[in-house]
């Protein structure tokens, strides 16, 4: 056998079964639906729009669910990954680059040209956004707009897929909940109830921005813009009431809900971005790059756009807060001020209680973050100018288009055939970089490891959306406390070993770097902990 | 300074190297016919069922090996001179070492059987394995049907291969049922059934005769031992393995069934050491196998050398046995001795879930209840709990008052310890 070894052959195999007669038709059903938009999209005139609409979106959901009733509903519950890496849509094949191509085109136009999506500012609507009129009509009472054909295809892909999802893994309970939750948070807080609260402004009183609750700041990084702020606070007691809760979302809610459940009790419960990677996006997860380099890429990325994020923020308050504090209760000044403190103490209390955790390029990055937007706080207070550095309404735009637009929708959508579905989420949310930071170090949230019973397959590595070498820590018995990790639970439902598990609980020995494989001696196993302690730091 | 060869880059192999690099700054060199970097053999099937591209099945990138400053080298090894302390390969170049771990491995076992050299017949333990299955069954067409003989867990596994390109599959098991050397009657009927709800078929009972050749010299059907014959086109030959150590034949290294060890992993040559896979130990511990051919113990083995080899004299001595794999889509875990037939000192209580999907056994001393050991099917549970419940010899009312506390499976799952406690104290009336 081994004098055989040198000869050398592609180790790609063929695909499984090809598409059952079931499967193909439900693709023509799907294909069918898109096709309706896509006529719309070209100024096909349907006669009666909202039969047309829901023909079209009838049978996209329809196609998604009969496609995984064909793949699914007659096979026996358990790990259905069989030829992933041999299709061509999900091993970045010819039709991986198609519909990443497709799914960019689309974003394009979705941001910058949605006129040829027939949006209209003078007049009525045409092409698609004009099929989508009567929905939105009903909704809300509005004529449709992109953003609503945005909504409803998002809510609709979310839905159709998490049926997907729910019946692949529909052993696993874990996977069960959290995808029905996504799929209610979307459903209802990001679809829903903003567009019933939009009926609210036909009365005088209100005059609420658009608000998908779940949306926090900086998820959402205009929620504190002028005219929202000002849509909160000329609408009552509920104006009053969200923007507060905007406030509290970020400072309150989420740090206690991360420090019990870890990042994933929004990441993967309830975020709506995180909804579609972990439904539509699921048939890319294994294409997240795993190198040591991904990780410090990421590392750096996410924590730019976080400060970048912060920066533009405080400068567009700043703006149009006055000189005196009558209106917004602060004034320029002392919100400055405040942001500087606030943030010099939050590092504080994180170098004095967490210094240890901090790799040595964390903590130079972390200090060197601080000094700079101290720096400017500073600068721009000592000189009184309304100039912050840029000028805030570039620094937004900018901000707006880089990382709203480019980076969530193009790439991080648009590219999910090709990076992996989680791109957005891993290097460019400044909300998943703050929840990181907390998992890290002050969260219960861990993933354990089973005594020695890794036997180093890769299967959590190669299905981590998040480019986690869960493997790395798996074969050395440590647990992963990882700042990216989404707890999508999908690591320990693919181990065929039963070796992983997601877990909240005491901090105390939650990091535990010197731990060590179960199986040995008892002797040899603290001689190599000694060791292995005595390598670190 | 120092120089360590280590022929076989398997989890045995690389573990030693790993350690000793943490220990020392000594030469090191691994050497493999195989491939050029560590793969987890282990997950060869995911390769062919398209889970995972084969550089995934890598725990390692490639830049570890020199920025740990382990050097490899590709090649076979031929001869080993331990006198000369030169190893010597087959494309003709040589090399010295100080000290020698061989590390080789197993390869599939064949019995002699008529036709087992045939094209179309192959076990699967290696990437060459892999790659042949690849040309032998790309698909339902080239493959029309597969007979596997043997029914262990490498034959359950390439069983499951072949059935996610639909080629039917056949499954010659000796034992009354599936895996019935290890899995008692329980257990094994239950996997059984799985297997067949897969499509596979399973004649127990059933031993390989003759394998039929085809005018090209190619397997076109088998004969079983009842006589009957089946059409096919691969035989896969997965009745066990045994360790690899032909090219040792002529080295003065004393050889059985693996290459001899004392617990210390030494070989009759000073300076040689052997672990795991093809490793045969003098002194087994407890009720160990002389030949351990399982991953983990590949693992503590290189772990044990690596002391000694380092000047901290380290005899492998193993702790509580565990193992796991997994049917299709059921789980398995095992801690301590849990045996198909039961000793006379052991007794056993069985629970299965009404699904037919899980079940435990947990075997006891009948004498003082002390707990032996634990099969668990589609449970995951602790294995640091029942290592330390096993070691401390708690009692079996303990463990099933305490299972809870072995929780492993994923949140939210429902969990049924209730449902056992109920079945323990029926089935032996200890409740009152
Ligand atoms: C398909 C499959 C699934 C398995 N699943 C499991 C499992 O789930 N759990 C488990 O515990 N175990 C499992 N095993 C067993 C486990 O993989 C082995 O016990 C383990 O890999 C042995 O490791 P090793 O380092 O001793 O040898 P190997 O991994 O075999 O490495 C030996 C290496 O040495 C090379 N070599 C041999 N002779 C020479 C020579 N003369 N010159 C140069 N190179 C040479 C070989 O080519 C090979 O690369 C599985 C095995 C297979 C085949
Ligand atoms: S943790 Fe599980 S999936 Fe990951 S490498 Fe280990 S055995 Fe494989
Ligand atoms: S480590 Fe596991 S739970 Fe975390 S993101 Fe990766 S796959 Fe999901």
């Amino acid at each position: 056998m081994n004098t055989t070894v040198q000869r050398n052959m592609s180790l790609s195999g063929e695909p499984p079964a090809a598409l059952s007669a079931i499967q193909k038709f439900s693709v023509v059903l799907g294909m069918f639906g898109l096709g309706v938009l896509l006529l719309a999209m070209f100024n096909i005139d349907f006669p009666n729009k909202t039969t047309w609409l829901a023909i079209s979106l009838s049978a996209i959901t329809l196609g998604v669910v009969i496609f995984s009733y064909g793949a699914y509903a007659n096979k026996s519950a358990g790990i259905k990954n069989d030829g992933v890496y041999q299709k061509s849509i999900s091993s970045r094949g010819l039709l991986g680059w198609l519909l990443g191509i497709a799914l960019t085109g689309f974003y394009v136009v979705l941001y910058f040209y949605p006129q040829y999506l027939g949006l209209r500012n003078e007049g009525d609507n045409v092409g698609v956004i004009a099929l989508f009129d009567p929905l939105s009509k009903f909704l809300s009472g509005n004529p449709a707009s992109q953003w609503f054909v945005y909504g409803t295809l998002y809510t609709i892909a979310i839905l159709a897929f998490g049926i997907k999802f729910l019946w692949k893994y529909r052993h696993n309970r874990y996977e069960v909940l959290r995808t029905l939750s996504v799929m209610f948070f979307q459903a209802s807080f990001a679809f829903i109830i903003p567009e019933v609260m939009a009926r609210l402004n036909n009365s005088e009183a209100y005059n609420i921005p658009y608000y998908d609750l779940k949306n926090i700041w900086p998820l959402n990084y205009y929620n504190f813009e002028q005219y929202r702020v000002d849509g909160f606070i000329s609408s009552g007691n509920l104006g009053i009431f969200l923007l507060l809760f905007g406030i509290v979302s970020i400072l309150v809610i989420t740090p206690i809900l991360t420090y019990f459940y870890g990042k994933r009790w929004y990441c993967s419960w309830v975020c709506g971005c995180g909804g579609l990677a972990e439904t539509s996006g699921d048939a890319f997860r294994q294409l997240s790059d795993k190198s040591l380099f991904a990780w410090r890429v990421e590392r750096w990325v996410v924590h730019s756009v976080l400060v970048f994020s912060v920066l533009m923020t405080t400068a567009v308050i700043h703006s149009y807060l006055s000189y005196d504090a009558d209106k917004y209760l602060l004034n320029k000044d002392t919100f400055l001020i405040s942001v500087a403190v606030f943030l010099g103490l939050l590092f504080a209390v994180i170098w004095y209680f967490k210094k240890e955790e901090f790799k040595k390029d964390a903590r130079y990055g972390a200090i060197g973050y601080l000094a700079i937007t101290l720096g400017l706080i500073g600068i721009h207070y000592m000189s009184g100018s309304s100039v912050f550095i840029f000028n805030p309404e570039t620094l937004r735009s900018t901000y707006a288009f880089l990382i709203g637009s480019i980076f969530s929708g193009v790439i991080g959508t648009g590219f999910y055939p090709i990076f992996g579905n989680r791109v957005w989420c891993r290097f460019g949310c400044p909300m998943a970089a703050i929840l990181g930071l907390q998992q890290r170090l002050f969260s219960k949230f861990r993933i354990t490891t089973n005594g020695g019973q890794c036997i180093s397959c890769g299967n959590c590595s190669t299905y981590c959306e998040m480019g986690i070498d869960v493997r790395a820590y798996a074969q050395k018995g440590e647990n992963i406390i990882r700042a990216s990790c989404v707890g999508c639970g999908i690591c320990s439902a693919v181990c065929p070993r039963g070796v992983l598990k997601l877990e909240n609980g005491s901090t105390k020995g939650r990091i535990n770097s010197e731990a060590v494989l179960l199986g040995n001696d008892v002797d040899l196993l603290n001689l190599i902990q000694e060791n292995k302690a005595s390598h670190k730091g | 300074m120092k120089h360590i060869a280590i022929i076989g880059n398997g989890i045995a192999g690389i573990t030693a190297a790993r350690h000793i690099r943490k220990l020392s700054d000594y030469k090191i060199t691994v050497i493999s016919a195989e491939s050029e970097y560590f793969f987890s053999r282990t997950a060869l099937m995911y390769v062919y069922m398209g889970h995972m591209k084969f550089e995934h099945t890598q725990p390692y990138e490639n830049w570890f090996w020199e920025k740990n400053n382990i050097q490899l080298k590709h090649g076979f090894v031929k001869e080993v001179n331990t006198e000369n302390k030169r190893l010597l390969f087959e494309d003709g170049s040589d090399l010295t070492y100080d000290d020698l771990i061989i590390a080789s491995g197993s390869k599939p076992n064949k019995f002699g059987w008529p036709g087992e050299n045939l094209k179309g017949v192959q076990g699967l333990y290696s990437k060459q394995d892999l790659e042949l299955l690849e040309e032998n069954a790309p698909n339902n067409e080239v493959c029309k049907r597969a007979v596997i003989v043997g029914g262990g867990l490498i034959g359950i596994e390439l069983a499951e291969m072949l059935r996610t390109r639909n080629i039917p599959v056949t499954m010659l098991v000796r034992d009354r049922y599936f895996w019935g050397s290890v899995l008692p009657e329980g257990e094994a009927k239950l996997i059984g059934n799985h297997i067949k709800d897969h499509h596979i078929e399973l004649k127990l009972n059933t031993q390989l005769k003759e394998i039929v050749s085809d005018e090209n010299g190619r397997a076109s059907a088998i004969i079983t031992s009842e006589g009957e014959k089946i059409e096919c086109n691969l035989v896969g030959l997965t009745a066990g393995v045994r360790p690899s150590i032909d090219f040792l034949n002529d080295s003065g290294i004393e050889l059985g069934k693996g290459v001899k060890v004392n617990k210390y992993l030494e070989t009759n040559i000073p300076n040689v050491y052997a672990i795991g896979d093809c490793a045969e130990q003098l002194e087994p511990t407890g009720f160990r196998k002389p030949v351990e051919a399982v991953w983990y113990t590949g693992r503590m083995m290189g772990e044990a050398v690596a002391q000694t080899i380092c000047g901290n004299k380290m005899a492998y001595r193993p702790g509580v046995w565990f193992n796991s794999a997994k049917f299709l889509d059921i789980e398995y875990q095992t801690y301590g001795w849990v045996w198909a037939k039961p000793q006379d000192y052991e007794q056993q209580f069985y629970w299965e879930h009404p699904d037919g999907k899980k079940c435990i056994r947990i075997s006891f001393h009948k004498e003082n209840h002390a707990i032996l050991g634990i099969n668990t099917f589609g449970i995951r549970l602790s294995h640091e709990k029942f290592d330390k419940w096993i070691s401390e010899e708690k009692s079996v009312e303990f463990v099933i008052e305490n299972l809870h506390k072995a929780h492993f499976d994923p949140e939210f799952y429902k969990k049924h310890y209730s449902a056992i406690k109920k079945s323990f104290d029926n089935q032996f009336q200890l409740a009152n």
